[in-house]
């Protein structure tokens, strides 16, 4: 099976007021289909715009970048829309829900720019609602949940284009420990039904529950401990 | 299925900022009821004035002195009966040729008085102008040649002078004359704000010898066919000028006049619609500008849609969609208001108006057009926002 995302000597570097502001120097990184992998680092350790990276939201200054075999240096904007829509299920610190929204509708968003008619958008949200434990909520809006469910939502959204790499960035970081707890076993049980997950925290106890992690500093990876996952789940 | 879905959204922004989004129409509103109600005059307007102007007939050419061109000065008549004389032998048919002079004279009956244009014209007018009679008779060939005090009254002015009494056979004095009065008119209406039914007729002798004089203004013939009026004419012409060397002389038809007057007229509302397309433009600004803040209230969302898929194209189209409905709702409101202030003008004041389909097409076709060209430059700049940085935005 190949390779869901080959990073190879990946750098990106900022341009602020004229100077050259270096994010990421030089990492490489495979992301395998079935991967669970947490990127640690503390603020500032170029994580996030790793994580930017690997979504296809930003393309590196330097290296090569391979999503799903298509290096993105090639691709446009439109062509990098459609990679992300087909490829990638993004979950947020800030679940990044739409107001006055309901949770079916914001789940079956993707699925809007993949196309997909409204009968079947409609029936593959609640489905997803219904996976991530949110079967009774598929009418509230953003304003009428707990943080929790928010992100749930945000998760079966990130899920419902049945994508290859769920990228979750401080998922857990606007929830309470437990709530917090059970978005991680909520990720933890989609990784075992095959998805890779790749989870970027700050927080070291959350990163170890991922098989493989990647420390980074300065922009650079400084540690990569855990199995290298090569099969399937 | 994402043009549905930038529908829904682009309504569902407006619905959010309800406020908002009505002063934006408010803008558009304005202008498209400006140009609907200012075209909607002009165009009344020039159709009442060509009505009047066909109503003449179309056989009708009507002769002056000077020439009628734009910037030549006013020319005074030196023509006299015999001129009328000897256009009517060219024409071959004196009860085809009418003259006229007019002046405005004070007329009195009993203790009321009124003001009147005088016209002094001779007995074929009725013919020549088409102008019916509601009451009595008009004056004939031998009141004309013997210059009788005779008079035909226009349909406001025997209302003012005699109110509901039938003015048949009673005295009337013009500029301190007496005159009898042997017939009215029936009313015309108005025309650019000027009473048609100002007029009194009596014999072109009577009114040259109460104006001390022997000149004539101008005449006018009812051409026996259409085909050869042109030919007319300048024989009329050039007969004039043989009799006054001095004197230069135009012979219009009807068609020439509808041609000029339309011309002005069309101008005229051209201009009345461009001053009017100022505001409109004004709301377009506006409308660009709410458009600006939507953009930047909204990055969030902008950043997330693109992470979940949206190419630059559809954020685009999602944005531009809601300028163009907000101002096409506001064009069809506009239009709304615009045609009722026209109906409002034509029903209670002199001036007509008319609403063309034309003019409410156009309305809605440059009010959706605005929504475009002030739209595009919101939308472009949404379509192009880095998703990094959208995302980041609080």
């Amino acid at each position: 099976m190949t390779a869901a995302i080959v990073a190879h000597g990946v750098s990106r570097t900022y341009e602020l007021g004229g100077v050259s502001v270096p994010a990421l120097r030089g990492v490489s990184l495979t992301v395998e289909p079935g991967d669970f992998l947490a990127i640690v680092g503390a603020s500032g350790s170029g994580k996030s715009t790793l994580m930017h990276l690997l979504g296809g939201l930003d393309r590196p200054t330097a290296g090569s970048l391979m999503i799903r075999g298509r290096d993105v240096r090639t691709l446009s904007p439109a062509e990098m829309a459609r990679l992300r829509n087909e490829t990638i299920g993004f979950v947020f610190q800030s679940f990044h829900l739409l107001a006055r929204t309901s949770a079916q509708d914001n789940v079956a968003l993707p699925l809007v720019y993949r196309g997909v008619g409204r009968r079947e958008r409609q029936a593959r949200a609640v489905a997803m609602l219904e996976r991530v434990g949110l079967a009774h909520r598929v009418q509230h809006r953003p304003n009428q949940m707990s943080g929790g469910e928010q992100q749930r939502v945000a998760i079966a959204r990130a899920l419902v284009t049945d994508p290859s790499v769920l990228l979750a960035d401080e998922p857990t970081g606007n929830l309470d420990s437990v709530t917090g707890r059970s978005v991680l076993a909520l990720l933890e049980s989609l990784n075992a039904d095959g998805v890779a997950v790749v989870l970027v925290t700050h927080d070291r106890d959350i990163a170890a529950r991922a098989r493989r992690q990647i420390v980074m500093r300065d922009g650079e990876i400084v540690r990569a401990s855990g199995e290298v996952w090569t099969g399937g789940p | 299925m994402r043009l549905a879905e930038a529908w829904r959204v682009a309504l569902d922004a407006l619905r959010a900022n309800r406020l908002r989004s009505g002063l934006t129409m408010l803008g558009v509103v304005i202008g498209v009821a400006a140009v609907v109600a200012l075209v909607g005059i002009g165009t009344g307007t020039k159709q009442q004035i060509e009505r009047q102007v066909e109503g003449l007939g179309s056989n009708l050419l009507i002769v002056v002195p000077g020439r009628l061109e734009a910037g030549s000065a006013p020319t005074v008549s030196t023509m006299t009966l015999d001129d009328m004389e000897a256009v009517s032998r060219i024409v071959g048919d004196r009860s085809r040729v009418a003259v006229t002079i007019s002046s405005g004279e004070t007329v009195r009956a009993g203790s009321r008085t009124s003001f009147a244009s005088m016209q002094g014209v001779t007995e074929s007018t009725p013919t020549v102008f088409v102008r019916r009679l509601a009451r009595g008779r008009y004056f004939s060939r031998s009141d004309v040649s013997t210059g009788r005090r005779v008079a035909v009254l226009g349909a406001s002015v025997a209302r003012q002078l005699f109110g509901e009494r039938d003015p048949i056979g009673r005295q009337i004095t013009i500029g301190g004359v007496r005159f009898r009065v042997t017939g009215t008119f029936e009313p015309l209406g108005q025309s650019l704000g000027v009473d048609r039914d100002s007029e009194i007729h009596v014999p072109v002798s009577a009114a040259q010898r109460l104006l001390g004089t022997d000149r004539i203004d101008g005449l006018a013939i009812r051409a026996p066919d259409r085909e050869r009026i042109d030919q007319l004419g300048t024989a009329v012409v050039d007969a004039l000028v043989e009799r006054h060397p001095d004197t230069d002389f135009s012979a219009v038809t009807q068609e020439q006049i509808l041609g000029v007057l339309g011309d002005i007229l069309g101008v005229l509302t051209g201009v009345l619609a461009a001053i009017a397309g100022i505001s409109l433009l004004v709301g377009g600004v506006g409308v660009s500008n709410i458009m600006l803040v939507s953009v930047r209230e909204r990055t969030r969302e902008i950043g997330l849609r693109k992470a979940v898929g949206a190419r630059p194209r559809d954020i685009g189209v999602q944005f531009l969609l809601e300028a163009v409905l907000l101002t096409t709702i506001g064009g069809v409101l506009g239009m709304a208001l615009g045609v009722t202030a026209a109906l409002l003008v034509d029903r209670l004041s002199p001036v007509p108006a008319a609403i063309t389909w034309w003019s409410l097409a156009l309305a809605f076709g440059v009010s959706a057009a605005v929504g475009i060209i002030f739209g595009v430059v919101p939308a472009q700049r949404a379509g192009r926002l880095d998703p990094v940085v959208a995302l980041r935005t609080e």
